[in-house]
């Protein structure tokens, strides 16, 4: 015989106003194996604890049921309160009668009824609790922090700090990503390279860091605290511990003229390259490719020119395997191919660039040493037009969304050109200016106002050669006229898209990602850097477009998540979680494949009913990973021969709450 | 900024054709140098337009001028009535969020049509404002019935107004005796000062 108090809260009025709430008490004290009911304005508070603990001493109640909010709210509080008291905190349960009632109906007496049922069908669950316990699941307190540019880097640099080990994992040969492309930042205009590279030193030279280069995550498993994470090292044909950096290997390299990826291939490098100058690590690889040495089988001019020795032609690509604890992701973006717009020249035009192809024109260490010279026949431009939105807010042949960061880039690279080539004529075509952070709109403004830079209200419809200049025509809507400008060069602010292998890493992690393959956060508002799956996180530009502040910020709140999971040494489970039944398991595997966290494994075991001494007979049955586990009951739903379960929701819990509000109506 | 970019202006050809035609690039400077406004400042929200008395009456809205004049549509701005029509009330002026006074903008262009021999397309207000300006420096103050016949005369609108004419005078507004101030020495020397150049 459970003895059951049952307490209704008036929740102000939120519940009162709705539902007779002394009613509904004096109706549940009447339910079977209820010895106490009674109703209070404000159960969470401290009084109405104090309360609950007092029927429990002076009843002598086994079971608690709060007839009050959802249980999202309030019942850690009410499960803590009965813990008190010495029971177990999952003998209380929340009737919610505010969301599933006082709040949605407006009939009081009706109102009243529903109440009464939630609470006969609640007071027949409890009865039927069993005692649960929570867990304690061991932790390895080492990340991994996937993508190397700047977000990734001020993530890794943060957990180190913290006094974690990091490994951090970048695709490319140097870390650094977007952001060392750049040549100054806005709003304050300051070098990139003077800030970033020595963010990359320090990383190179922490003590708590482990930078794998050239890299690529090939696979995951496990679940929070305990994940193992498969690295492919590709083959840099270079042994990275004799290299000393000394760059005599790309100097006499023969292949010559390859088009520079970091260099948005204005510039050159050769078969063995360091990306940019102040690589991290300053090691250099071997495009395979190119090579001469790998496409003809004859060359070997590096590794007769490398004075340690380092060059190793037969090197293979290698596969770690990493046992960390949480997983940051910082993968970046990648920027929109304009050459499906005809409009703009199919990217056939020389002198129609990107805005990234443009950070590299000014950029001191880019192909023209800084100077700003159209890629056509390298004349100083003296006019440049400048078109936002190429790809974005355009539904037709790009993204309907915003990408937040090229407003401000515009208005930089306008007052950049302005600031080198005085004489030059800076024009900006916009939608809208969208300059919403600090410092921002003054850095527009001082653009317009005080650089004279022209900017222009009005897309621009059509790009076209004549007389040696590009002609751009769009219009001034302010003016209600189409408008024409003659350009010596033309840089289009380029949507920002996910990286195009998003989804696959996506999928590698077991984390979801929204309909344009940016990465999903748990919750827009409230979870910004964390994933729905535990343990894993994100940061940057992987997420949605960002400016380097946002990314930078976002990058410290993941790196501060990962030490908060850190900083325990054990994760405790919660208990509310699927179990299989072993035994009456067919191994059909439907529970496995509609687990949306990818919870449930196939195991074999030894079937005993089948087997002898002499002969093992094995059968498939499914495992819940309890690490993984969140509790969402869809494996229960699902399976066919009633082996998976949930705890603390069982069949026989969900069918006294049925048969209770079967028989209070019959 | 301004000396700089005015050069660059000045030596670069116009890149950009608006209504058809060239624009100049340094219009919104020689404004400027009049008036001290600098129009590029002008981010178009309209609040002047929105609150212009006189503007439902202008073909051109007030922040439309502004954007011309950022744009270099010289010819297009200095044929305008709307130059003419602003009553320089100044409303735009104490309401524009970026302090700029589109009536001081107005009078630059006034006076650089006037420079440019561009004849106003509002003659009647373009007359008033020389038969003012005329009985002001006569007398140093406005003898009413002179003024009126002149811009009469002027405008070539004989009849116009007589009946408020009559009432007027009835009321003792029109004086017949013209008079003089004291200090019209000074008046005198004011407008040697500002004579147009």
């Amino acid at each position: 015989m459970a003895r059951i108090g049952v307490f209704v809260c008036h929740c102000g009025t939120n519940i009162a106003k709705t539902v007779d709430v002394e009613k509904a008490a004096q109706a549940a004290a009447n339910f079977p194996d209820v010895v106490y009911a009674t109703d209070y304005k404000y159960m969470c508070s401290e009084p109405g604890q104090n309360l609950i603990k007092e029927a429990i001493r002076e009843h002598k109640l086994d079971r608690v049921v709060v007839a009050a909010c959802s249980p999202r709210l309030h019942e850690p509080t009410f499960q803590r309160c009965i813990a008190q008291e010495g029971l177990n905190p999952y003998f209380a349960e929340m009737a919610n009668i505010r969301e599933h009632c006082s709040w949605v109906h407006e009939d009081r007496g009706q109102a009243t009824e529903k109440a009464i049922d939630i609470i006969a069908m609640l007071t027949a669950k409890a009865k039927r609790n069993e005692p649960l316990f929570t867990k304690e699941i061991p932790l390895t307190k080492k990340a991994m922090v996937i993508g190397g540019g700047v977000a990734g880097i001020r993530a890794a640099l943060d957990i180190a700090d913290a006094g974690y080990k990091v490994v951090l994992v970048e695709k490319t040969p140097s870390i650094g990503g977007r952001m060392a492309q750049y040549d100054k930042t806005f709003p304050t205009l300051d070098c990139a390279a003077c800030i970033l590279t020595p963010m990359m030193v320090d990383c190179a030279s922490h003590p708590n860091i482990e930078i794998m280069t050239y890299s690529e995550v090939e696979e995951v498993s496990g679940y929070v605290g305990n994940f193992k994470v498969k690295v492919r090292k590709r083959a840099k044909s270079v042994d990275a511990s004799k290299c000393t950096g000394c760059g005599v290997c790309y100097e006499k390299c023969v292949v010559k003229g390859l088009p520079n990826p970091f260099d948005e291939g204005l510039g050159t490098r050769r078969a063995i390259y360091v990306p940019f100058p102040q690589a991290v690590p300053n090691i250099p690889v071997i495009d395979r490719e190119n090579c001469r040495q790998f496409t003809k089988g004859k060359c070997g001019v590096c590794e007769k020119m490398c004075p340690a020795g380092a060059i190793r032609y037969d090197q293979e690509d290698e596969i770690v395997t990493e046992d960390v604890g949480a997983i940051v992701v910082a993968t970046g973006f990648d920027l929109w191919d304009y050459s499906k717009l005809g409009e703009y020249g199919y990217g056939k035009y020389p002198d129609v660039i990107s805005g990234i192809q443009f950070e590299r024109l000014m950029n001191a260490s880019g192909p023209t040493e800084g100077k700003i010279k159209r890629p056509s026949d390298g004349k100083v431009p003296e006019s440049v037009v400048f078109i936002s939105c190429v790809g974005s807010r355009d539904d037709e042949h790009g993204y309907p969304y915003c990408s937040k960061v090229c407003c401000m880039y515009n208005a930089k690279h306008a007052l950049l050109l302005k600031d080198k080539l005085h004489d030059a004529k800076a024009y900006v075509f916009y939608m809208d200016i969208r300059a919403n952070g600090k410092g921002y709109e003054e850095f527009v403004r001082r653009t317009i106002e005080d650089y004279g830079a022209n900017y222009i209200r009005g897309r621009v419809s059509r790009i076209f050669p004549e007389d040696g200049k590009m002609v751009v025509r769009g219009a001034d809507t302010l003016l209600g006229q189409p408008i024409e400008v003659k350009a010596d060069l033309v840089v289009l602010a380029t949507a920002m898209q996910p990286q195009p292998d998003a989804k696959d890493l996506a999928r590698k992690l077991g984390v979801s990602t929204d309909q344009y393959n940016w990465f999903a956060e748990a919750h827009p508002k409230l979870r910004p850097v964390e994933f729905l799956t535990a343990g894993i996180y994100v940061a940057g530009a992987c997420q949605y477009p960002k400016d380097i502040p946002d990314t930078v910020a976002q990058a410290s709140g993941a790196a501060s998540k990962v030490t908060g999971l850190f900083s325990k040494d054990a994760l405790t489970s919660e208990p509310m979680i699927a179990y299989i039944n072993e035994d009456t398991c067919v191994g059909c595997g439907l529970c496995a494949s509609v687990c949306p966290f990818t919870a449930i494994d196939l195991v074999e075991v030894v079937d005993r009913a089948k087997s002898t001494r002499e002969h093992q007979v094995m059968r498939t049955v499914a495992r819940v990973n309890e690490g993984i586990c969140h509790g969402c009951g869809t494996c229960a739903a699902g399976c066919r021969s009633m082996s998976a379960k949930l705890r603390g929701f069982e069949d026989t819990q969900i069918l006294a709450e049925i048969e209770a509000l079967a028989n209070v109506h019959s | 900024m301004s000396q700089l970019s005015k050069e660059a202006n000045e030596a670069v050809k116009s890149d950009i054709v608006v209504f058809g035609s060239e624009t100049n690039p340094s219009f919104y400077t020689e404004v400027q140098e009049i008036c001290g406004e600098n129009a590029l400042q002008c981010y178009q929200c309209g609040e002047c337009t929105a609150g212009c008395p006189a503007a439902f009456a202008m073909e051109l809205s007030p922040n439309k001028v502004m954007r011309m004049v950022q744009l270099g549509c010289e010819k297009e701005v200095l044929e305008s009535a709307t130059i003419w029509l602003c009553a320089g009330c100044e409303t735009c002026a104490t309401r524009c969020p970026k302090g700029l006074s589109v009536a001081k903008v107005m009078d630059a262009c006034r006076e650089i049509a006037g420079k440019k021999g561009i004849k106003s397309s509002e003659p009647g207000v373009s007359a008033f404002h020389e038969v003012f300006l005329a009985g002001v420096r006569q007398n140093g103050r406005v003898f009413e019935p002179l003024m009126i016949a002149l811009h009469k005369v002027k405008s070539r609108n004989l009849f116009q107004d007589v009946p408020l004419g009559m009432k007027m005078f009835a009321k003792g507004k029109l004086p017949l005796v013209p008079s003089r101030i004291k200090g019209l020495e000074e008046v005198k020397k004011i407008f040697k000062k500002t004579a147009a150049k």
